[in-house]
């Protein structure tokens, strides 16, 4: 038992919650952190107030793990104010980490997004329609929301980040291996991804590669799969090639493609252009216009090769 | 000051380099907005070299490589004809012009085919203005 526990903070900026649920998912092992560490701050689990944590002096926090993306000022003011009180900032997850699936929002305007969910949504009654505004008044006086971004943004995009845990969400027992590392002081040096693998998820993908040579794209439930087989040797789209490991090859084992949550795999810059590379290579055509019509089989290639991480592109959203 | 688009050309040292080599050894007059990068084959372009260009603020990209059939190394511009419907559709989705990406065949004798090709892209991006992608990324980081 350690002389003085150490003091952590769990927070979530633009994010579904699932990386709360990861943390959860170590089991006994968050019990028994619980006799490691004193957690200060986790809004999905424990109560905690953000005057709390303005209360604290700097660096009083041994450590926070922030997963979520940054989608509105508030998740930039607590970024801000926890990176100060932290001695150690873990983007956990895909959304810290590359902006997640919040950050596929980076293809459309800030106008269009408030204009579907609020105007044109047809589930809001005719005299609802109203776009929510940063600031209101009222009579009691004037009432305030955190402003919504223009676009979304990585944690990294906001402060310094000193480790990063990949996945959607992370695998239990990374998010496990991760805390025992803090807890141990054994952390590697800053600003490197830990809880994951330096390889591909193909290099540690069970199923049997042979040549890859597609005349067809088909989506994994319009074909009967050969459980054993590279699923794009099948004509599966899989981003495993292009995807860092660590996650255990989950999907490919359970009869599904990588979606790439475990972002670019090392020493690879941009992962959405390493998957069209990957994906274009193993047409079996010479012909432009077979070329052409067997790549028309894949819908939504943006949406597709940065599924987990458009704003931690090299283009980072669509120019509009 | 009217605008000069600056163009990244990715020309295979085999074929397209010597074209454009001839094109220049021919006192052929073309637009000089085209940044040439020597690549050994058509097949090195990663999507990746593409995407940073644009990132970086270039106003258009073009790629060069042998004819169909006499690829250097046989096959190499296969692999880069597989690669560009795809680049492009992604490019698209980013809401890039598709005049801004460009794939051309182009021979060690085909110097005025060059001059030709760099000549109408220059145009046709001259018309469709400056890219704005970089302008747009420096504006996310200051204003969010």
């Amino acid at each position: 038992m350690p002389e003085k526990k150490l003091q952590i903070a769990l927070y979530w900026g633009a994010a579904c919650g699932g990386c709360d649920v990861a943390v959860l998912d170590t089991n006994e092992f968050v019990i028994g952190v619980g006799f490691l560490v004193d957690i200060r701050l986790w809004p999905i689990a424990a109560d905690g107030k953000y005057r709390d944590v303005e209360a604290m002096a700097d660096g009083e926090l041994d450590c926070t793990l922030f997963h979520g993306a940054i989608r509105n000022s508030e998740n930039e003011h607590l970024a801000k104010l926890l990176r100060r009180k932290s001695k150690v900032l873990v983007a956990l997850g895909s959304c810290a980490h590359l902006g997640g699936i919040p950050g596929l929002a980076n293809q459309v305007t800030k106008q269009e997004i408030l204009e579907r969910v609020y105007l044109d949504n047809p589930s809001i009654e005719a005299g609802n329609r109203v776009v929510p505004l940063p600031s209101t008044r009222v009579d009691a006086g004037e009432l305030e929301i955190p402003r919504f971004y223009r676009r979304v943004y990585r944690l990294d995009d906001v402060v310094p980040v000193d480790y990063y845990v990949p996945g959607c969400p992370p695998a239990p027992e990374q998010v496990k291996a991760a805390l025992q590392a803090l807890v141990n002081g054994t952390l590697p040096p800053a600003r490197s991804v830990i809880g994951a693998s330096n390889r591909t998820v193909c290099d540690d993908c069970r199923r049997r590669k042979e040549e890859k040579k597609v005349t067809r794209f088909h989506r994994p439930w319009e074909i009967l799969q050969d459980p054993d087989r590279c699923l794009m040797e099948q004509g599966i789209l899989c981003a495993g090639s292009a995807t860092r490991s660590g996650c255990g090859v989950r999907c490919p084992d359970s009869g599904m493609p990588c979606r790439g949550c475990y972002g670019p795999a090392p020493n690879v810059i941009d992962q959405g252009a390493k998957f069209v590379s990957a994906v274009s290579s193993i047409v079996d055509s010479k012909d432009p216009r077979e070329i052409e019509r067997i790549l028309g089989d894949i819908p939504d290639i943006l949406g597709y090769a940065y599924r987990f991480g458009l704003p931690a592109s090299l283009l980072q959203r669509s120019i509009r | 000051m009217g605008f000069e688009p600056r163009i990244v050309g990715f020309l295979c040292n085999w074929c397209s380099y010597t074209g454009a080599d001839l094109a220049g050894t021919a006192r052929i007059h073309y637009a000089p907005n085209v940044r040439v990068i020597r690549v050994m084959c058509s097949a090195r372009v990663d999507p990746t070299f593409v995407v940073k260009a644009l990132a970086e603020g270039a106003d258009g990209v073009l790629i060069c490589g042998c004819h169909p059939g006499d690829c250097h190394y046989s096959e190499g511009n296969y692999k880069a004809m597989r690669r560009f419907p795809l680049l492009g559709r992604l490019l698209r989705d980013y809401g890039i012009e598709e005049d801004r990406v460009r794939l051309e065949w182009v021979s060690a004798s085909e110097g005025k085919r060059f001059a030709e090709i760099v000549d109408d892209m220059t145009e046709r991006v001259r018309r469709l203005g400056p890219s704005r992608v970089k302008t747009l990324l420096e504006a996310d980081r200051v204003e969010r």
